[in-house]
């Protein structure tokens, strides 16, 4: 069982993240560099967070045009799981995996803070060990992280269960404080807030174990199907 | 550009030809203040260097530690003052930028960053506000785009930075000992340019730093680019780990004529260098400005040959470009061409050792007139001036400004910023604390004084995190040093952080020496900022809420020191006074006994005693903890409770423990012979001072957070 955790120029924070799959959780993970193919057997891919090509242009824009994200788009439509963080969010957003955009905060600032987010679909492969409406205190650190739908969409969002995690106060102006939503097969999942940053006591002084879930959700889909 | 009489006679007697233009321009870049060190170069080596933890290298730009493990951490501190005044973005953007490249060129990652911003009046002065705001937010783009956490700092507002700026970066860069870079060079050995292409941007920018600020010297500033500074970080720590690199050296004041000078010189070899070979922005740059640019994000390499076609691989895989701008000669000569043309030719010791300067000192007539006491009395209540203190900008909390910088990236942020410092869980097992302090309101009334004040205030609060001080680095910044009243403040500043270092045993590991901090208004105030690294060898003292019915220790003595005092100065709008002097010996008690303390597991937690005094401190705890605390005054000191309250004394901790460990606690205290006393338990939800029987002050908690929390924010927000 492999996770391919892709690595944009910019991306910053593929080696957190590869930290926290491989030393916390004993999960067989590796880079891959934009220019390489990913593996058609791999079982999952992570996007992480960071800065690729510096958010020239507009957050993950020119990530979602390179050649890497169509091998993602084809394991996507064989329902591999797919977790985008942060930037990985925005990139997924961008290539039109994931529905809606993500626009700059509110407060018009880079925002870098503690929140609590909310389960709303824990059916997905990184949520399926999650509790519907457990909490989850988790930071967020992003400057594009207002999540926007219209009307219709959201409508639609909501129907088909694709938001998979809102959060518990007002953070940032999202459409109905969504933090994170999944494709309509559910195995590609997108979220602002970071899990690596929360999955572990020394650096969680709240509770690392809801963020764990996330990626113990991952092991058990990952078991399950293998 | 321009000589002084010694250096023209200094050149005279080792050139025995007239210099070409290029030769003049790569000198005056060099031996610009800000490159050369020629005021304070000779005094700087009093500071103590050496310790079991140092190590020391030929040619690091960063000061490196041993922590142990096979494990380094690496630090440096840089401003960007005069850039930051003109352009705050840019400025505070590529001040961050250069640190972090000193902190690389050891060959460690970066893991962190701090910075001290110091700014004009920003409640009244909208300009001070505007350069505030972009200083931030040009800290916060760089850092958070390369992923480096903004974990700790301080912001400060004083008038004497009126239409001026101090902003101060400190990086820590962490690494395997073993992949530490040896700079070292053999004779046919490449030299390469890695990264951003040289443009006119920072043309001449040391010498704009080395001289008052007069009009707006635009092109000195230099334009940010995070992104490529992002790639080269990963380009060269691939290049290391492929063992490409024999030498490395950021490119910062003065650009390519310091880089290659100060190389050739600490390797002892000649560099012969081509212009024609600098990869360019704009083609039509001449070959001295090419020379003196001082274009971001690049790096020196020397590499040996059969490296080349790895480290152009490697350079190519992150899209960043490579040029083979020199060789390495065994001559010692710094040898520039223009293609076939020789436009310099000079011994590189004779251009990277500027010929220093003794400057005079006399001390200030000013210190001779500090007026004692505030004449006027103040009609407001201490209720109420605790809530004006807790609002003013110096004091509130700074959360608006740490929530813009990603201070979570890398995840090794234990204590996150906020607290009295910030901890970062390293890959052996330990844990590094790290603060940086200034406090140029005590340095003005006591120079020598107040810059120990700072030192011992940036290892109290690693202190409070049950971290042992390792290190420092220092970055002095004053006016114009020609000025024999002001070099008498520096002179004082580093005499005093040299006393301090050697009582503590604390190496001085790296440091910064910024003069001409000029305003129109006149110099600034010496403002000497000390950055404290402190190694924990478990967990750090995590800070926890206050609760309730837990004790409050005051360790140390609170004297009369109110001189330079935030209760002065924001309250009373008085400067002068006594202020606020170190007695070592009590020093060093408090701090082991603290630290034996914390080691035992007999505190909850400890809080440093520093701006707004006592007050303040205990504020802060109530606040963070959302309960009251009962503070008995006479237990604090038999003087004054204005004194008590809002004097600035150093050496002083705030220690909470549960009422079942006092006895323990007390018993260790007494033994060691620290100043000590209960004065007060947290309970209810005032904060209440009581002098005697009579309560003198009362607050309501949620109140003092409201104002506490919000206060900065409410300024900017206001435009």
């Amino acid at each position: 069982m492999k996770v391919g955790v892709i690595v944009f120029p910019g991306s910053n924070c593929d080696r957190d993240m590869y930290h926290v799959l491989t030393d916390v959780f004993n999960l067989n993970a590796e880079f891959f560099w934009h220019e390489r193919n990913l593996p058609k057997n791999i079982d999952a891919v992570v996007l992480p967070g960071g800065f690729s090509y510096g958010d020239r242009l507009r957050a993950g824009v020119i990530a979602a045009n390179s050649p890497i994200i169509s091998d993602v788009k084809k394991l996507a439509s064989k329902g591999v799981p797919i977790l985008g963080v942060c930037n990985g969010f925005q990139i997924l957003v961008e290539s039109g995996l994931l529905p809606g955009v993500l626009l700059k905060n509110e407060s018009l600032n880079f925002m870098c803070e503690w929140t609590n987010l909310i389960v709303k679909n824990n059916k997905t492969p990184f949520t399926n060990k999650l509790k519907l409406n457990q909490k989850i205190p988790i930071p967020i650190a992003n400057g594009e992280g207002r999540y926007f739908v219209d009307e219709k969409t959201l409508n639609k969002l909501r129907k088909n269960n694709q938001i998979v995690f809102s959060y518990e106060n007002k953070v940032n102006g999202s459409v109905s404080q969504i933090a994170g939503v999944c494709n309509r097969d559910g195995n590609v999942v997108g979220m602002m807030p970071h899990p690596e940053r929360a999955a572990e006591r020394e650096i969680n002084q709240v509770d690392h174990k809801p963020s764990s879930l996330i990626f113990e959700s991952l092991i058990e889909t990952m078991g399950v199907k293998n | 550009m321009s000589f002084q009489e010694h250096e023209k006679i200094h050149i005279k007697q080792n050139v025995k030809r007239d210099l070409t233009k290029t030769e003049l321009q790569v000198l005056a870049a060099e031996w610009s203040e800000h490159c050369s060190y020629k005021s304070s170069k000779r005094h700087l080596r009093m500071l103590p260097t050496t310790g079991s933890n140092v190590i020391v290298e030929k040619g690091y730009d960063s000061g490196v530690l041993d922590v142990g493990g096979g494990y380094v951490v690496t630090v440096h501190i840089e401003s960007h003052n005069h850039p930051s005044a003109v352009e705050p973005f840019g400025g505070a953007a590529t001040g961050v930028g250069g640190v972090i490249r000193d902190i690389l060129s050891a060959g460690t990652r970066p893991i962190a960053l701090f910075d001290g911003l110091r700014f004009g009046d920003i409640e009244n002065d909208l300009q001070a506000r505007w350069l505030f705001k972009n200083a931030v937010a040009g800290i916060a783009d760089y850092g958070n785009c390369l992923g480096i956490p903004t974990i700790g700092g301080e912001v400060e507002f004083d008038t004497c930075y009126k239409n001026y700026a101090l902003v101060d970066v400190a990086s820590v860069g962490f690494g395997k000992k073993s992949k530490l870079i040896k700079n070292h060079a053999n004779v046919g050995d490449f030299v390469l340019l890695i990264g951003g292409s040289t443009g006119r941007d920072g043309v001449g920018g040391s010498q704009f730093a080395s001289d008052a600020l007069e009009g707006e010297d635009r092109s000195a500033v230099q334009i940010p680019d995070p992104f490529i500074e992002k790639l080269i970080i990963e380009a060269i720590l691939e290049a290391r780990d492929e063992k490409c690199i024999n030498a490395m050296k950021d490119l910062g004041g003065g650009g390519l004529s310091c880089a290659i000078s100060e190389t050739a010189e600490s390797l002892g070899v000649g560099i012969e260098l081509d212009v024609q070979k600098v990869h360019l922005r704009e083609a039509d740059l001449s070959p001295d400005e090419i020379m003196v640019s001082e274009s971001q994000e690049r790096m020196l390499i020397i590499t040996s040959p059969k490296k080349l076609p790895k480290i152009k691989q490697i350079c190519k895989k992150f899209r960043i470009q490579c040029s083979m701008i020199g060789i390495v000669k065994k001559d010692k000569i710094m040898h520039v061409k223009n293609g076939k043309k020789t436009l310099m030719h000079l011994p590189a010791d004779f251009v990277a050792r500027g010929p220093l300067v003794n400057r005079p000192k006399s001390k200030p007539v000013y210190l001779s007139k500090i007026p004692l006491s505030p004449k006027k009395k103040i009609k407001e209540s201490f209720t109420d001036i605790l809530l004006r203190l807790l609002s003013s900008p110096n004091i509130s909390s700074k959360h608006w400004v740490f929530r813009q910088y990603d201070h979570e990236v890398g995840i090794r942020t234990v204590v996150k910023p906020g607290f009295d410092s910030s901890v970062l869980r390293l890959d052996n097992g330990k844990s590094l604390s790290v603060k940086i302090d200034g406090n140029p309101k005590h340095c003005y009334l006591n120079p020598r004084q107040g810059a120990i004040g700072c030192f011992e205030e940036a290892c109290r609060n690693v202190v409070c995190t049950g971290a042992k001080p390792i290190g420092m680095v220092d970055h002095l910044q004053f006016g114009n040093p020609e000025d024999p009243e002001i070099f008498w403040t520096f002179m004082e500043s580093i005499e005093g952080i040299t006393d301090y270092a050697k009582s503590m045993n604390i190496p001085c590991v790296g440091g910064k020496v910024s003069f001409y901090n000029e305003t129109n208004a006149g110099p600034i105030k010496p403002t000497p900022l000390i950055g404290v690294l402190g190694l924990i060898d478990k967990s750090p003292l995590q800070p926890t809420p206050s609760t309730k019915n837990n004790v409050v220790l005051l360790v140390g003595e609170t004297k009369d020191e109110l001189g330079g005092s935030e209760y002065y100065e924001y309250i009373h709008n008085f400067i002068g006074g006594t202020a606020p002097q170190v007695d070592i010996t009590a020093s060093k008690r408090n701090m082991k006994s603290v630290l034996s303390l914390i080691s035992k597991n007999l505190v909850r937690n400890v809080h440093d005693c520093s701006k707004g005094g006592l007050s303040i401190a205990i504020s802060e705890m109530c606040i963070s903890g959302k309960i009251g605390c009962d503070v008995n005054l006479e237990n604090v000191s038999i003087l004054s409770s204005e004194i008590s309250m809002f004097s600035e004394s150093h050496s002083r901790y705030i220690v909470e423990i549960e009422e079942k460990n006092l006895n323990s606690v007390k018993k260790i205290l007494s033994k060691s012979k620290c100043v000590f006393a209960q004065i007060g338990i947290f309970s209810g939800d005032h904060i209440i001072f009581k002098s005697g029987s009579e309560s003198i002050l009362k607050l309501r908690v949620d109140k003092a957070e409201n104002f506490y929390l919000n206060s900065l924010e409410k300024i900017i927000q206001n435009g």
